[in-house]
């Protein structure tokens, strides 16, 4: 049992940079708010991003912290993805953000990180973002016959079918009795 | 403090095998345990492929508790979603509070007065307190020691008195608000909060004396579930788990907030990432958090407890009884809510369990456009099949209760 030290977190402008030059044409857009730095980056470079983050020793980024996704209605993409990031050894976080136009795909970054397993599959369930590359993309919160993304900002709280399956049927036993009721 | 060793940790995963036990081997069986199960603490599913006592697969199935959190965040205001943190990490209620509200707070660009961020480290550390007084409780029971379990669950008791009288909810306490807290201190609360500072070493001493050198407790924990450190940090486990493993990661002590780095506390950490070591972190844990009420009784500042903010803070009762201006006042923010900037922040807590980030994307308006909870227990719950494989059944219940899920927060 000892005491953790505290350490004094990194500056982190120049890891922007470095990835800038580690991986050309990646980084598209860096914006800061109340501290926290986010990098948009380019979703076919988002696996070569990550592996540079983890694996330079000035970002040393080892441990993913968690996945978000959100779905837009209006405007030129679809989903956003956001990889929340924290390094144990440099004490440091930054946010990567890709954007995905409709029916556009990101690459799973299970490869990188094996926590992202868990992170991607909650997303696909809750929000439908394809990860393409996922060892097991399957469900994990709602049913597995469950027809809907319930996080999509076109999900009817009030419990019709979306337009994005507006012809058909769902399948949980549950929908079937309200229809007759 | 020295860690009791029974005999040398086994170098891997799991017991020891001696030669031509492979032989023994036979027909594997496919066993579910859960939803509904006594050991795994809420609604988790394992579905367990077993060959004899032997686990040599562990398959989660999470979700029989969502209630869509992340999505009705998105229908109410910032204010209306505090009781829906209540029911998170439902052991430790006080401590989801101030997590939501503290990223709330970075959107909106808001400090507290220092009053009440002391109160709210108080919050904070009584809450894992009783948290793993829960699991201390518990987690004995599942191995067989039941006479932990009453002297847990007495003091969680006392406790649970002291949340009810700060903030009139035993389990749902919703306290913290945007801008400060809901009320401040009730009268003599601070010297009863002081017994128990006073009171509850004797009773940790008590229990340490029940299990820590116990024959049959260490044989059932020591070299059992033994998740190493890379795994660890690779699945993004964080908390006692982590710690346990042996890396000292706090978020009190890496990235102080409330003023952590003004209190004295040690971080506890194991060696071996056994269910023994995750035993001894928590329990060092409740003395250390023991320490942090002391300092925070001896420090307790006399004043505000609320930022002066008319657009954000409820105006004191009286003057809304009274005055035109403070009732309109208590009527927009009631019905309306304040309007937050655009923008996105993660803040992350050193919650009981772990790391509790709230990462808010907000478009402007009155309530987020995307709230997600970064929920510990979910993100050591992917670890339970590092821990599990190769081991025998029995231990799987160790695994489970050192795990310390809270299916609350998984499922959310």
């Amino acid at each position: 049992m000892v005491a953790g030290p505290y350490i004094e977190p990194a500056p982190r402008h120049d890891l922007v940079k470095r990835l800038g030059e580690a991986v050309p044409g990646a980084v598209l857009d860096v914006a800061e708010f109340r501290g926290e730095i986010t990098v948009v980056v380019d979703a076919d470079r988002l696996v070569d991003v990550c592996r540079h983050l983890k694996e330079d020793p000035d970002a040393a980024f080892e441990m993913l912290n968690t996945v978000v996704a959100m779905h837009f209605i209006e405007g030129d993409y679809e989903h956003e993805v956001i990889y929340q990031l924290y390094s144990l050894s440099k004490n440091h976080r930054l946010r990567l953000t890709v954007r995905l136009k409709p029916k556009e795909a990101v690459s799973s970054v299970t490869s990188v990180w094996a926590g992202a397993n868990w992170l991607e599959r909650e997303q696909f369930d809750l929000v439908g973002v394809q990860f393409r590359g996922h060892p097991d993309l399957r469900r994990i919160i709602m049913p597995e016959d469950y027809p809907d993304h319930p996080l999509r900002k076109d999900f009817d709280v009030e419990g019709g079918p979306t337009s994005a399956d507006a012809d058909g049927k769902p399948a949980s036993p549950g929908w079937r009795d309200m229809e007759h009721a | 403090m020295e860690r009791p060793d029974l005999h040398p940790a086994p170098p891997g995963l799991g017991p020891e095998t001696t030669p031509g036990e492979d032989a023994l081997h036979g027909e594997q069986m496919v066993l579910n345990m859960g939803p509904s199960h006594p050991s795994t603490h809420g609604v988790l599913r394992l579905v367990v492929t077993v060959d004899g006592e032997t686990v040599r697969a562990v398959k989660p199935y999470v979700g029989y508790l969502h209630r869509g959190m992340e999505k009705i965040a998105e229908t109410m205001t910032y204010t209306q979603f505090i009781p829906y943190t209540d029911r998170l990490d439902y052991l430790a209620p006080l401590s989801n509070n101030v997590a939501y509200i503290m990223a709330v707070e970075k959107l909106m660009g808001i400090t507290v007065p220092p009053r009440a961020q002391v109160i709210r480290v108080m919050c904070c550390e009584l809450a894992r307190i009783s948290a793993h007084l829960l699991w201390l409780g518990t987690g004995a029971l599942d191995l067989g020691a039941a006479t932990v379990f009453f002297h847990t669950f007495r003091e969680r008791e006392t406790l649970y008195n002291i949340i009810e009288s700060l903030t009139g909810g035993r389990l749902t306490t919703s306290y913290p608000r945007v801008g400060g807290l809901g009320r401040d201190l009730p009268a003599g609360w601070t010297a009863t909060v002081r017994s128990f500072v006073d009171s509850f070493p004797k009773v940790l001493d008590e229990i340490d004396a029940l299990l820590t050198g116990n024959t049959i407790w260490m044989q059932r924990t020591q070299g059992v579930g033994v998740l190493r450190a890379s795994d660890a940090i690779a699945l993004g486990v964080t908390g006692p788990n982590l710690r346990g493993c042996g890396v000292a990661y706090d978020v009190r002590r890496t990235e102080p907030y409330l003023g952590y780095e003004t209190y004295e506390f040690d971080v506890p950490i194991g060696g071996q990432g056994d269910v023994y070591d995750r035993y001894l972190v928590r329990f060092e844990e409740m003395r250390q958090s023991v320490r942090i009420l002391d300092q925070t009784l001896r420090r307790l500042p006399e004043g505000p407890i609320n930022i002066d903010d008319p657009k954000i803070v409820l105006p004191p009762k009286d003057s809304v009884l009274q005055k035109m201006e403070e009732l309109i006042q208590q009527f927009m923010i009631v019905t309306e809510g304040f309007e937050a900037p655009s923008g996105e922040v993660y803040h992350a807590i050193e919650a009981p369990k772990g790391e509790l980030g709230f990462y808010i994307r907000s478009t402007g308006g009155k309530s987020p456009y995307r709230l997600h909870i970064r929920s510990p227990s979910f993100i050591s719950l992917q670890a339970i099949e590092k821990m599990a494989v190769g081991g025998l059944v029995s231990d799987l219940i160790a695994v489970i209760a050192s795990l310390d899920p809270v299916m609350g927060e998984v499922d959310r």
